[in-house]
């Protein structure tokens, strides 16, 4: 049945239909709707579910440490500000080989305080061990965050399932919503292995030291690696019950394209409209999307995007006196293959500034130039700065 | 030995391996005529150091040497004296 929802509303009708046991949140906006919606359907008796109050994020997720640890199906939503105050918490998730599920509404961050859209906040997570998925579009939130629970719970491993504030968590879009039996089909019950149990008294989150530490961060960098393959096979399983399958990554209109442009996010849903104006006039342009941040797909990326002349990394995030997170960790997986496209950066929609059409034929143009001169004259490049009004003296 | 893969430990009670008596500069020393036997350092000991009676006696291959015990100690019956001495 198709509903018209917001993003929000997609990630808490998904974590409904994924029957979780324990919601533990604190609100944030713009992420807030989720757990209002989440603490409706408890409340009205629609989701048989403990929903746990807290006085901070860092509290929230410390609950869903408890909460996975004895088994139950477990998830939690922030955003911004919220994510960096639980990102001593997620670490330690991702180290206790916790399966939670957590919704992240990206924002910017502070300073200057802003409520609005950028990818800023769980990009600077991303070596906290957490999967990380973004979506597109609503329907994407939904696919994303009931798959987010066969993915955590099979590779014993915490999973983010981002989508931009505000484009998607507050626009209304159509979203299939499927039947409760077909997500009960697709997410059977599941039994944590290491149960916290009085009967049976172990030790968790044990001190790790120097004799151990390094093999146990080694296991989780082994663990993450391997959740390619099972984001990859839950996505296909996905695609077989509900017919809309999905991938580390998706490439559209990109297999014989010359310059290829790369996003995460909803801003692939406009850099397709642009790809199809230029495949209008003949030019081989095309985008990929890079869907799972975390684990980094570089091979699939190298395979997908080697046969092009120029690639322009788009992206909402940057490290300040590097480049962008996206843009430096694609330089990195075409370190040893022995050819690789021109890589061109381009920083951009931070703090929910619009990127609008003429931006990305901006960063088009550019790559279409570096293509054809084999030359790149600016590595990384802001659309959309008003540099006459940055004034760099105090 | 294999490592589980979570940063835990499933076989209880191995606190008991790892002796730290050897972290201890100062030491504590019960006057057995003080002590009424009235258990709070027993209570207080962050360690399994120190088992109950009258007087309390100190296992020093657990003592790690912290002086809870003399500071908690209602009739100043433990004592701290620098490891070495007496
Ligand atoms: S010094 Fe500390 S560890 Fe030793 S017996 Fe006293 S309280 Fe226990
Ligand atoms: S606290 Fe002092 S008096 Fe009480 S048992 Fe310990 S040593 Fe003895």
């Amino acid at each position: 049945m198709k509903q018209l929802v917001t993003g929000d509303e997609a990630a808490a009708i998904a974590a409904k239909l994924a029957r979780v046991k324990v919601i533990s949140a604190y609100p944030i906006t713009p992420q807030t709707i989720i757990v209002e919606r989440l603490a409706e359907f408890v409340a009205n008796g629609e989701l048989d579910a403990e929903y746990i109050k807290v006085e901070s994020e860092h509290s929230a997720l410390s609950a869903c440490l408890g909460s996975a640890a004895v088994g139950a199906r477990t998830f939690t939503a922030t955003s911004s500000q919220g994510l960096m105050l639980m990102s001593e918490i997620l670490f330690v998730a991702s180290g206790m080989r916790l399966p939670i599920v957590m919704a992240n509404a990206n924002r910017s961050l502070s300073a200057p305080l802003s409520i609005w859209c950028d990818q800023q906040d769980s990009v600077a997570v991303r070596d906290c061990g957490w999967i990380q998925l973004y979506c597109e579009n609503n329907q994407e939130v939904l696919d994303s965050t009931i798959q987010a629970f066969r993915i955590a719970e099979e590779s014993l491993l915490p999973v983010m399932v981002c989508f931009d504030g505000y484009i998607l968590s507050h626009t209304a879009e159509p979203v299939e919503i499927p039947e409760q039996a077909e997500v009960d089909k697709f997410l059977p019950t599941y039994k944590y292995p290491y149960l916290l149990d009085p009967e049976k008294p172990i030790t968790m989150g044990a001190v790790g030291v120097p004799e151990y530490y390094e093999e146990f961060r080694y296991m989780l960098q082994e663990a993450v690696l391997k959740s390619k393959e099972k984001i990859i096979e839950v996505g296909q399983a996905f695609g077989r019950q509900f017919g809309r399958k999905s991938d580390l990554i998706e490439c559209y209109r990109s297999d014989d394209a010359d310059v290829i442009l790369l996003t995460m996010g909803s801003l692939s849903g406009s850099i397709k409209e642009m790809i199809d104006e230029y495949r209008g006039h003949g030019e081989r342009v095309g985008l990929v999307k890079v869907r799972a941040f975390r684990p980094f797909p570089a091979k699939e990326l190298v395979d997908s995007l080697g046969h092009a002349k120029a690639v322009a990394v788009l992206e909402k995030d940057f490290s300040p006196g590097s480049t962008g997170a996206l843009f430096s960790d694609l330089s990195g997986a075409f370190v040893n293959s022995r050819e690789s496209p021109l890589l061109l950066n381009f920083i951009c929609g931070l703090g929910g500034r619009d990127v609008s059409s003429l931006q990305i034929r901006e960063a088009t143009k550019a790559a279409m130039e570096a293509a054809k001169t084999g030359e790149v004259k600016k590595t990384v490049r802001w659309l959309g700065l008003r540099e006459t009004m940055v004034g760099l003296k105090p | 030995m294999k490592l589980p893969p979570s940063t835990i430990i499933l076989k209880p009670g191995n606190s008991e391996q790892n002796e730290t008596g050897s972290w201890r500069s100062l030491k504590p020393v019960v006057d057995s005529k003080k002590c009424n036997g009235c258990g709070l350092c027993w209570l207080y000991c962050p360690e399994p150091a120190i088992t109950k009676g009258k007087p309390v006696v100190i296992d020093y291959r657990y003592c790690k040497g912290c002086g809870i015990c003399a500071n908690d100690c209602p009739v100043k019956a433990i004592v701290m004296v620098e490891e070495g001495q007496k």
